[in-house]
């Protein structure tokens, strides 16, 4: 992160001028990093094939061909056909949409969920700080997939009671970085400044406190994604998450768990995509806090 | 000494503050967000009058806070209710699976530190080296990789096609409880019985899911381990050690990791505790008769009771691995006694 003199002499002309600056900037420093430029890639490649997936494959998802079942992978069929003569490559492509289903509707509740209760926790301080960080320390005391379980069982299998699951036990790690955030900030000069002004207390947390509590999340929103990813594949392959036949990739490793032995390919290939899509989430995670968090080495 | 007793009571009054807040949150699963917790139980197929009887069994017709008032005295007492599965009291049964958790729990963090922490060392000192890399790769590999997947695949490669390894279960079936039940862990309970075939057979079983869980404790403890060591080696006094002439592996291993110490035993203690998660799904691949597949086999089966005291001892354990954690590092750091 080198500022050369003649960038730090001149001045954006407007706010909308700086702000795309600092995405250009952000933006060379990740493209710099090939391992964030690859995660970046599979991260595209999820997006298209969860857009485009007909355009992908001509086979349907759910169609089933008893005639060409748990073929190998072959040019017809590039990861071969599971146990109903259904094409996994095909399986897999649309299964990106669930996938990428579960994990954007479990963000959408959770980041404004730690957000609040970070804010509200670390502004307020007192017995307000207490009550709350002593309830997202009970949640953070379960491990994730069991509470997830537990919470399963009590709603009952299924997509969207997977996605809650995963919603209300992913939560914890947001609002305690929010939190420490705020607080760092709570007494900060700027702030101080505002109250002098007159700002009251919503305005100090939305307008002063808030847009800079945002990179710390989002980084932890993307490093979090592939936690999302697993979770919900496990879900999947102890048969609780996205009941068959819809394509999701933890249930289809489930269904392949079978014909592990004499057919691998059908337990073998969704793990494949579980996998690289994590891990470009992961790779991406770790370049995005480089560029926009570095004084947080290590995870949690 | 009056500081460090307040501050002793004041830990104990905040974990049992997260226990009684655990059993509040599997109160709440099993009492309040299933629809009808009757239903859960007697299944749909019940008639009215035993839908009623078990109601008030399960005193579901008492007002809410009564009825937290009398699960909180049944757990206290280490009261889970029975399992409908098993039959047996859900608190036997845990006690019965629970060494084979650990024992694979534990066998995997020993992977994961005895290989795990020299790993994290030499990226430490070969920072931006090809070892360095390759020991990125492996713990990136470990965040990313599902574990059932890789259980499966790990079946799949040394099971049944290079055969190195002995298939699912503990032990083999003609050998099951022939020795002694005293520990609940296999290895342990056989070497006390002195049957050394019992012995071997056990760790062979054991051998690959410990590798499996095994390595993700191990890409955790590597991650870290670098981490810590990168930051204590550009500390001056590591400057003076090298100065004055000591050999290099002692301003390692005897000065820098010497000072690393109290952060790592935190480390493995969440990646110990981190396993009992992993363990869930890993003991469903391989069979192994412990908590992670009783509470799955419960769940599958709706039997609400075996899962909630799966769970609350899960979550104990991780509180407890927790608070040991906390006092060793009481211990052990002077700047925090």
């Amino acid at each position: 992160m080198t500022v050369s003199a003649q960038e730090t002499l001149t001045f954006p002309a407007s706010r909308a001028s700086a702000g795309l600056a600092w995405l250009c900037r952000v933006w060379r420093e990740l493209a710099a990093n090939p391992l964030t430029l690859a995660g970046i890639m599979v991260i595209v490649g999820l997006l298209v094939m969860a857009v485009a997936a007909p355009g992908m494959t001509s086979y349907d998802p759910l169609a089933q061909d008893l005639s060409q079942r748990l073929l190998p992978p072959s040019t017809a069929h590039w990861c071969g056909t599971d146990e109903l003569g259904r094409d996994i490559f095909a399986r897999i492509v649309y299964g990106a949409r669930i996938t990428l289903r579960i994990v954007l509707l479990v963000l959408a509740v959770v980041a404004p969920a730690g957000l609040l209760v970070g804010c509200a926790a670390g502004y307020l301080g007192g017995w307000v700080d207490a009550v709350l960080m002593r309830i997202t320390d009970i949640f953070l005391a379960f491990p994730k997939l069991i509470l997830a379980l537990a919470l399963v069982a009590a709603l009952g299998p299924g997509l969207d009671n997977a996605v809650i699951a995963i919603a209300l036990t992913a939560w914890p790690p947001f609002a305690r970085i929010v939190r420490a955030r705020t607080v760092s900030l709570r007494e900060a000069e700027f702030v101080q400044a505002a109250r002098l002004m007159g700002a009251g207390r919503a305005r100090i947390i939305v307008a002063h406190i808030v847009p800079l509590c945002l990179p710390p999340l989002v980084v932890r929103m993307t490093l979090e994604m592939s936690g999302i990813i697993l979770t919900a594949a496990g879900l999947g392959f102890l048969g609780l998450g996205a009941q068959p036949p819809l394509p999701e990739w933890g249930t289809m490793i489930s269904t392949g768990r079978a014909f592990l032995l004499d057919q691998w390919w059908v337990a073998t290939m969704p793990g494949i995509a579980i996998f690289v899509v994590s891990l470009g989430f992961n790779l991406f995670g770790d370049g995005l806090r480089d560029v926009l968090d570095p004084k947080t080495e290590t995870r949690v | 000494m009056m500081a460090t007793l307040r501050s002793l009571s004041g830990l104990l009054f905040s974990v049992s503050l997260t226990l009684l807040g655990l059993i509040a949150v599997t109160f709440f699963i099993g009492r309040v967000v299933p629809i009808d917790p009757v239903l859960a139980v007697v299944g749909d197929r019940a008639g009215a009058e035993v839908v009623e009887r078990v109601r008030v069994e399960m005193g579901l017709h008492l007002p809410l806070y009564q009825q937290f008032w009398d699960y909180l005295g049944h757990v206290l007492r280490g009261d889970f209710g029975n399992s409908v599965l098993t039959a047996n009291p859900v608190a036997e049964d845990i006690r019965r699976l629970f060494p084979a958790t650990l024992e694979l729990a534990t066998a995997a963090t020993l992977i994961g530190v005895v290989v795990g922490v020299p790993l994290g060392v030499a990226a430490a000192v070969w920072r931006g080296r090809w070892l360095d890399h390759v020991i990125r790769v492996v713990s990136l590999v470990g965040y990313s990789v599902p574990v059932f997947w890789l259980a499966l695949v790990g079946l799949l490669v040394f099971y049944a096609e290079l055969g190195l390894v002995v298939g699912p279960g503990r032990i083999d079936i003609y050998m099951e409880e022939t020795v002694p039940f005293v520990s609940g862990v296999i290895l342990f309970d056989s070497l006390l019985a002195g049957d050394r075939e019992v012995f071997w057979n056990a760790l062979s079983h054991l051998l690959l899911p410990a590798a499996i869980l095994g390595y993700f404790s191990l890409a955790y403890i590597a991650r870290m381990t670098r981490g810590f060591m990168i930051e204590q080696l550009s500390e001056e006094y590591i400057v003076t050690a090298r100065a004055k002439g000591l050999a290099p592996a002692r301003v390692v291993w005897g000065h820098a990791l010497g000072n690393v110490r109290v952060q790592l035993i935190t480390v493995i203690a969440l990646a110990y505790a981190g396993l009992l998660e992993g363990s869930v799904l890993t003991e469903t691949v391989f069979s192994w008769p412990g908590l992670g597949r009783y509470i799955t086999g419960s769940l599958l089966n709706a039997d609400m009771n075996a899962v909630l005291g799966g769970t609350l001892v899960v979550g104990a354990v991780f509180v407890g691995v927790n608070l040991l954690t906390d006092l060793l590092y009481r211990f052990l750091d002077p700047r925090v006694r």
